[in-house]
């Protein structure tokens, strides 16, 4: 589903990914993490294409396709959606009329009729209960005047709608109490497939033992320094990254 | 609002779309403004001697006055001489139905989206179409005669109705009030009247669509709406003209008179021809508005301003009567080289007055967009209270937003409140938009529809559903 091969990419002429190397395919969860200023939250910016971000090297793609050649909004219509780890607030647009609006654009662009109000309606309802999102959020502005939590559990809601092959949760669980944190997971549980895939960026282990990974990715500097299993995020909880630090500055250094 | 998407869909023409010219047989007053002019006018229109009279004494009050010079713009010299006053379609003095007015008039109408046929009077709406100088149709009288209500042109009830005219025309906008409005009232040509009896409540929307066509005409229609005690009445009003290189002035006046416990709700969707990308052409909008409360009434201007090149208005409310309410909504967009200086007046006299002002500018290109407004509090109005909300968006770093707030009270007792933002479209919302698949120029779109929401909600259901449309259209390409 997504080949990433020696992607290297800089913001503001400073270099943030040196070189990452990742494949993921249908089916699959991977988490990936590490410290702060890794390369984490760079490397969703990347692939969903913000503007700041320069791909120096490297390739992408996604379904076959090239996706850095792609814009913004076509990547999304082809199947890659970004939770955000600071979801935006748009005053006066309410949520279910974005939301109308997005899978309109979507299905238009993959040549599908747009959903009369009623089936759309339907649909809304069914996700609302799948990811326990309150219904009177759904009416609201989007994301105007949210908690943190609400906001984080708008970006599953508005996943469950859109129904993309790919999702990438950007620190989904950052700032989230224990409740939140278990309702975002077990609407992400609901919501995989074999059909569909995850990659998790997350601090912490925490999320991880709601949501179980098959692969656990190690970002440093800019670079993946360690790849493994479920275990591999116990490991890290129990000895922190230094370990990986040293590890990966050996690697450096040979 | 189902239609959204649907709207959005449709935005493809970024040229202004009503930009085209009706080729039919005009009568044209040759340009020139002088004393013969207005007694042309009047005796075409075969007006009684004391409209006469008081056209002419508008004629002297603007010869005394000159062109104002507070605004925050530099306005062009304005040559009265070289404007033609009076335009109107050849041979249809009167219509009796829709059959006899020329198809190419008709045609012209549809293609603003404007059908005068039956579709509209089923839709509740009853339409008074005033092509340059001329009403040309208006729908539904018959139905709206049963309940008494008078809905027609304005020459048509000066001549039917001369009473109420001569009784209110002037009464809120003298004719010396300021210089368009002098202007207006020594050459108006037509306009629309509109009267609800005691107690009725109008049961469709009333609806004028004025239309400049003719080059180097002015338009300078005047409405006189009169809601008798207890009555109430939504009225609205749209506006397009044809591209042309000149600029064309278009000086209206708008009364509104709501007596005892009456209700008048006014809403405007304006879209003359806002001139090129270089700022040129385009309409001159100087239009004055202004209406009166007696005890318990309540007037609410609703206002979506995206055309013409200059647009200076500040539509009114004396809040005479005690317990009586002014409201005022206003969406202006500029674009390109358009300026707007609006905003509105709020005269507190009475007790236990209210007003509300919400005014939301939008600015983009090299566009100006100024909110000018005044809250006059007077001595005898206890407990008055008025809330001031002004927001103005920046789209791009060449435009401007500027904010003009004066109040003055007399009254201890009184309660002001203003509220002010200013704030740009962020990279961040286009992006998280585009994010969810939507591209950039509907992203543009939808926040600004939601900027103004406040404001578009006060438009009747179907005119909300075409203002947010204009809205989407005007601000085409401004990003990226």
């Amino acid at each position: 589903m997504l080949i990433i091969r020696n992607l290297h990419a800089e913001v503001e002429e400073k270099k943030i990914l040196k070189g990452i190397d990742l494949t993921v395919n249908a089916g699959e969860i991977h988490a990936i993490m590490g410290p702060n200023g890794s390369g984490k939250s760079s490397l969703a910016s990347v692939l969903a294409g913000r503007e700041s971000y320069r791909v120096t090297e490297g390739e992408v793609l996604f379904e076959g396709k090239n996706l850095l050649d792609m814009a913004p909004e076509d990547r999304a219509r082809e199947g890659l959606f970004l939770a955000f780890q600071y979801p935006i607030e748009i005053p006066g647009v309410s949520n279910i009329n974005f939301l109308k609006t997005a899978l309109g654009e979507i299905r238009a662009y993959k040549g599908q009729p747009p959903m009369d109000a009623k089936e759309f309606l339907k649909l809304s309802r069914e996700k609302q209960k799948l990811v326990e999102f309150d219904a009177q959020l759904v009416n609201r502005s989007l994301n105007e005047g949210f908690s943190g939590g609400e906001k984080k559990r708008n970006e599953i809601f508005q996943l469950a709608m859109l129904e993309p092959s790919l999702s990438i949760l950007d620190e989904t669980d950052s700032g989230l109490d224990i409740d939140a944190l278990r309702i975002v997971s077990q609407g992400v549980n609901k919501l995989r497939s074999e059909k569909n895939a995850f990659i998790i960026i997350t601090h912490y282990q925490r999320l991880l033992e709601y949501i179980v990974p098959d692969f656990v990715h190690v970002l440093y500097n800019g670079r993946i320094v360690k790849s493994g299993t479920k275990e591999l995020a116990l490991e890290l909880e129990e000895k922190g990254y230094d370990w990986l630090k040293e590890e990966s500055r050996e690697k450096v250094t040979l | 609002m189902g239609n959204d998407n649907e709207i959005l869909d449709n935005i493809a023409n970024k040229e202004y779309e009503f930009g085209f010219v009706t080729d039919i047989e005009m009568d044209i007053l040759p340009a020139g403004l002088n004393e013969e002019t207005i007694r042309y006018i009047s005796e075409k229109k075969k007006e009684p001697e004391w409209l006469l009279e008081w056209r002419l004494k508008g004629f002297q009050a603007f010869r005394k006055q000159k062109l104002p010079e507070w605004q925050n713009f530099t306005l062009p010299p304005i040559d009265f001489q070289k404007i033609s006053y009076y335009a109107a379609p050849r041979n249809k003095k009167k219509y009796n139905s829709l059959d006899e007015v020329d198809p190419e008039l008709l045609a012209t109408f549809e293609k603003l989206g404007i059908p005068l046929s039956e579709q509209k009077a089923l839709a509740g709406v009853a339409v008074d179409a005033v092509f340059d100088s001329i009403s040309v149709a208006t729908t539904y009288k018959e139905k709206l005669k049963e309940l008494g209500i008078i809905f027609c042109s304005f020459g048509e009830a000066v001549q039917e109705h001369p009473d109420l005219v001569k009784k209110y025309v002037g009464s809120v906008v003298p004719h010396s009030d300021n210089i368009f409005a002098a202007l207006n009232a020594a050459v108006f040509s037509d306009g629309s009247f509109v009267y609800i009896p005691k107690g009725v409540r109008c049961p469709m929307e009333l609806s004028t669509y004025f239309r400049i066509n003719t080059e180097n005409t002015g338009q300078f229609e005047r409405t006189l709406i009169i809601a008798d005690e207890g009555s109430y009445v939504s009225y609205l009003e749209g506006c397009t003209a044809p591209m042309r290189d000149e600029n064309q002035l278009h000086a209206a006046v708008v009364e509104l008179i709501a007596l005892d416990n009456a209700e008048i709700k006014y809403s405007t969707v304006q879209n003359w021809y806002p001139g090129d990308k270089d700022g040129k052409g385009g309409i001159f909008n100087f239009v004055t508005k202004r209406g009166i409360c007696k005890t318990n009434a309540k007037i609410s201007w609703t206002q979506v301003e995206t055309g013409s090149a200059i647009t200076w208005k500040y539509p009114s409310v004396i809040l005479q009567g005690d317990n009586s309410t002014g409201e005022f909504y206003s969406v202006a967009v500029t674009r390109n080289k358009q300026i707007a200086d609006t905003g509105t007046k709020m005269h507190h006299i009475g007790r236990n007055t209210r007003s509300r002002i919400i005014s939301k500018g939008i600015s983009a290109g090299h566009g100006q967009n100024s909110y000018r407004g005044l809250v006059q509090i007077g001595a005898k109005a206890d407990e008055a209270r008025n809330f001031t909300q002004c927001d103005s968006l920046l789209i791009g770093d060449q435009c401007g937003a500027h904010t003009f707030p004066y109040i003055e009270s007399k009254n201890n007792t009184a309660m002001v409140e203003h509220e002010a933002t200013t704030s740009k479209i962020g990279e961040d919302q286009i992006f998280y938009l585009n994010q969810r698949g939507i591209d950039s120029e509907k992203a543009v779109a939808l926040i600004i529809n939601g900027y103004a929401r406040e404001v578009l909600n006060q438009l009747p259901m179907e005119f909300a559903v075409e203002a947010q449309k204009l809205l989407s259209i005007t601000l085409e390409g401004s990003v990226g």
